[in-house]
């Protein structure tokens, strides 16, 4: 199945909403090739011969009938239609909010053209924010805080959540569960600039003690896993402005934090695949490979360039 | 009648000038609309290229054919140029050429109003491109969400174009509705009561309320938002206490309506055609004529429905959700009047009966991908999906565009005096309706495998790349059956057969004219006794008859018959101003006046401020020959 398709869904904030869809799809259906049958047996029924046939002729003498057709399309129509709107409102009032009190909040902050996610905890020491890459437990509700930085984007993981705005000066808030573990992919529902298109998420669904190694792994800093080199004095010196890497001292936000960057798997949301020679090509020139982006060029020596993606490569 | 001394006296009063100068300062509704209709099928062939463009950059993934920011500008100056430079003008131009004929008037209610409607049209069509060829054509989406098209967010002058041209183009908007408005209100033929008028008249007059209710509503938003850019205002800035939703409010409160303003009146034409080609009138006038009432009226309470996923609360869109399922309930209405009409009918299968029976297949898919999206959640899935580019396409194109091609075919010989060519015509009628439907049906398909819209380009591990690829192949297709047809006018213009008065021989006032029309329209103003005048001596509607060929003469200067809004009962003469360059003076000076504002130019405002300002008081300065100065 294509990762956006979404005629199959897999949890309970979208599953009726599914069902719904395909039940309004078959109503839609149906009504389209009732139609077209009346129109083509109504082009092409046999007739009985005029009388007096000329080139001046009508097919009626005077302006009445037919007007039964209007009282029973519209009849009909009318209880398709309350009996449609009923449904709607039922799925809708299912899905405003999860059936249980949500194991956990998300807060994704959403800016040209990626994904920052927060994760919020009541103990300070619990709070955590990685990139483009939102794990959540099987089979347990996750509540979503939608914000943005700068212009209107869309939070959309098709198979798990259908669209919700992220609206600077607004928090908006969604929902999602998983009822089976797997990846999710998720895209930028909402113009957004050039780089629309290249504004996607994934959504993991870990079992309840992968997602909690995963959460304890995310909450330890860097130093512990990667030791200092050149690379990491070019990567303080080029890339730290933008850049946090916990446990450094230069720690930019304009940019993805990278902190265990090397747990994720793809790189400039959604764009290329997290691999050395991926991560280095964009490194040197992510003009390039998404061109608009907010990454300017680096102008590294070869040598520095090395230094640093081997140095990054070691973020797990 | 033709030919008589009145006439030649009657010619001599309306006919204008001949060559430069009479094609500048005419106010003949019938040039007037005939170079609406041109202009618009001119916008709509650079919106087809710009479409063909896209579809080349979509037809296989990662393609690089078209920068990001060139894709952003062509997908909106494709919608900007459909939806404001084609859909609606072309309809007006439609309505323009005809009222009067159909009305049984010598123009419309104020001339010189009307010509300038057209110029300011015109003029703001160009305005809106003037910063296409420096590459920094408006960029927003034609729906120009801020914050993006915030300063901060895109500095160029590509927003500011779009706000100014948009304020510009409202005046036209503005003027030309008001003009047909007064125009049903007071020039319809004597007899011609409000329940006896063409159903084209219903739908214009219908969209034309609605646009001076909703037109407001998106000439402040974008004066707003050139306020915020320019003038330092904090309307949409939400650091600064403002309300980016508030303009998706404004927006839409404009934008649906506007939707049913583009469709209505080409409904209005099928109603008024396609029983022309049943040998019997349209089943359920009455209802059709209220349900497109009707239809605006609940037009206005949909428009949360383009904002179901902004995050208002669920109560609210359950209201703008009921509401936009009852709305289908009067195009229900309107279907089953043509199915009737076709059923109870003897079709003849003439050109425009196949633009027309298509449209109601067009109207049908359109209108139930529709009511779709009318369901909140669902809609959550679809909304900024292909799905719903599929959907406004069914509607914009199945609405439009083929009621507006077979409205061509059905009135070129009034226009022209020719027929065209039949063969030709079905061709393209093959060619267009094959071709649509290969281009959109599939996007619904896309759409729900998950493809957003306004994406310049996708990864082949998604499975977009077969259905964009029959896609391009069907947009092609769709591009040949139109050049087609456009061929087949220029063929007819010139050899088409000789079409004499009625060649349809169908119901309405204006097929009783010569065709071409002469500048006058009628000879004599008609006296109106039935719905469809020309088909009373083969019905039996009772034994009153219209009268064609006598009635008020009215050859003392440029007169016509002013009537009472319901009943049409005579009520007055009306004195018509004849040609001047006014319109187009004033014109002139407004545009002037936006493109200072454009470039900051504070003296060209003022000079252009006062140049419009005295073309204003000359137009309205009083004279003897409309009867404003007592003898």
């Amino acid at each position: 199945m294509n990762p956006m398709a979404y005629q199959r869904t897999f949890g309970p904030a979208i599953d009726p909403v599914t069902r719904l869809g395909w039940g309004l799809g078959i109503v839609a259906l149906s009504v389209v090739v009732i139609i077209a049958v009346l129109l083509l047996s109504g082009i092409f029924r046999r007739r009985a011969a005029l009388h007096g046939a000329g080139s001046r002729s009508l097919a009626v003498r005077s302006d009445s009938g037919g007007v039964s057709w209007i009282y029973m399309g519209t009849g009909i129509s009318s209880i398709v239609l309350i009996f449609c709107m009923v449904w709607t409102m039922i799925v809708t009032a299912a899905v405003s909010r999860p059936p249980e009190l949500p194991a956990l909040t998300v807060q994704v902050t959403a800016s040209q053209w990626w994904w920052s996610v927060r994760y919020l905890s009541p103990d300070p020491a619990r709070i955590f924010i990685t990139a483009n890459e939102i794990h959540i437990p099987v089979g347990q509700p996750v509540r979503l805080e939608l914000i943005s930085s700068d212009v209107i984007h869309s939070f959309w993981i098709p198979q798990l959540a259908g669209k919700m705005d992220m609206i600077p000066g607004q928090t908006n808030v969604s929902w999602l569960q998983a009822d089976q573990t797997g990846v999710f992919r998720g895209q930028c529902a909402a113009f957004c600039g050039a780089q629309h298109a290249h504004m996607a998420l994934l959504v993991v669904a870990d079992s309840a003690r992968d997602f909690a190694a995963w959460q304890d792994h995310q909450l330890e800093e860097t130093p512990e896993t990667a030791p200092a080199s050149a690379g990491q004095r070019v990567f303080e010196q080029h890339c730290g402005v933008c850049h946090t890497i916990r446990g450094l001292s230069p720690s930019g936000i304009r940019g993805p934090d990278l902190t265990h960057l090397m747990t994720r798997r793809s790189l400039a949301a959604g764009l290329l695949p997290n691999r050395p020679g991926d991560l280095a090509a964009w490194i040197s020139n992510p003009q390039a490979l998404k061109p608009g982006a907010r990454m300017p060029a680096q102008l590294l020596t070869g040598e520095e360039l090395a230094g640093v993606t081997q140095w990054l490569n070691q973020l797990y | 009648m033709e030919g008589s001394p009145s006439s030649a006296s009657l010619r001599k009063t309306w006919e204008g000038k001949p060559g430069l100068a009479g094609w500048l300062s005419t106010v003949d509704h019938k040039e007037i609309g005939k170079r609406y209709i041109v202009t618009a099928f001119i916008f709509l062939l650079i919106g087809g290229l710009e479409a063909l463009a896209i579809r080349l950059q979509l037809a296989r993934p990662n393609q690089t054919l078209l920068t990001p920011e060139q894709y952003s500008q062509l997908f909106t100056m494709h919608g900007v140029t459909m939806i404001f430079l084609y859909a609606l003008p072309v309809l007006s131009g439609f309505s323009n050429y005809l009222w009067p004929l159909l009305l049984g008037s010598r123009d419309m209610a104020f001339p010189r109003l009307n010509a300038m409607s057209y110029w300011v049209f015109l003029f703001a069509g160009v305005f809106l491109y003037s910063s296409f060829p420096l590459g920094k054509a408006p960029d927003g989406g034609w729906f120009n969400y801020v914050p993006y098209a915030s300063l901060a967010y895109n500095p160029g002058p590509n927003i500011d174009v779009y706000a100014l041209g948009m304020v510009l183009l409202g005046i036209s908007t503005t003027v030309g509705s008001i003009n047909f408005v007064v125009t049903l209100a007071r020039t319809r033929a004597p007899g011609m009561s409000i329940n006896r008028v063409p159903v084209l008249v219903w739908g214009t007059v219908t969209a034309s309320v609605g646009n001076l209710l909703a037109v407001p509503a998106v000439s402040l938003a974008f004066l707003m938002l050139w306020m915020d850019r320019q003038a330092g205002t904090h309307f949409f800035d939400s650091a600064a206490g403002g309300q980016p939703l508030l303009w998706q409010h404004l927006f839409w409160m404009f934008g649906h309506p506007w939707v049913y303003a583009i469709v209505l009146p080409a409904m209005g034409i099928v109603s008024d055609a396609l029983p022309v080609f049943c040998r019997r009138p349209l089943v359920g006038y009455t209802a059709v004529a209220l349900s497109t009432v009707t239809t605006m009226v609940l037009g206005f309470g949909v428009w949360v429905h383009h904002m179901f996923a902004s995050g208002l609360p669920i109560l609210s869109l359950s209201f703008f959700s009921a509401a936009s399922f009852v709305i289908v309930i009067p195009s229900a209405v309107a279907v089953f009047a043509w199915i009737a009409t076709i059923w109870t009918g003897r079709p003849v299968f003439n050109a425009p009966f196949l633009f027309f029976a298509g449209f109601v297949l067009l109207f049908v898919i359109g209108g139930v991908s529709g009511f779709m999206t009318a369901a909140v959640p669902v809609d959550w899935q679809l909304t900024r999906t292909y799905f719903v580019i599929a959907h406004l396409h069914y509607v914009l194109i199945g609405i439009n565009v083929f009621p507006v091609l077979g409205g061509i075919i059905y009135w070129f010989p009034k226009v022209t005096g020719r027929l065209m060519n039949e063969t030709l015509g079905k061709w393209s009628f093959w060619i267009s309706f094959t071709g649509f439907n290969t281009a959109f049906f599939p996007m619904h398909i896309l759409g729900i495998l998950g493809m957003p819209r306004r994406i310049y380009t996708y990864a082949d591990r998604l499975g977009w790349g077969t259905p964009n690829l029959v896609v391009s192949i069907g947009a092609f297709i769709f591009a040949a059956g139109i050049l087609l047809f456009l061929f087949n006018v220029f063929l007819s213009l010139g050899r088409g057969k000789a079409a004499g008065d009625n060649p349809w021989d169908a119901s309405s006032l204006e097929w009783s004219t010569s065709s071409p029309p002469p500048p006058y329209n009628f000879a004599v103003i008609p006296i109106v006794a039935s719905r469809y005048p020309l088909w009373e001596d083969i019905m039996d509607e009772g034994p009153e008859r219209s009268s064609i060929g006598r009635g008020l003469l009215l050859d003392k200067g440029r007169e016509t018959v002013g009537t009472s809004p319901l009943d049409a009962e005579p009520d007055v003469i009306l004195k018509m101003p004849g040609d001047t360059y006014l319109p187009l003076l004033l014109s002139l000076a407004i545009t002037v006046l936006f493109v200072s504002m454009l470039l900051h130019s504070r003296w060209g405002s003022y000079a252009a401020g006062f140049a419009g300002l005295l073309a204003t008081v000359c137009w309205l300065w009083p004279q003897r020959a409309l009867g404003q100065i007592d003898r």
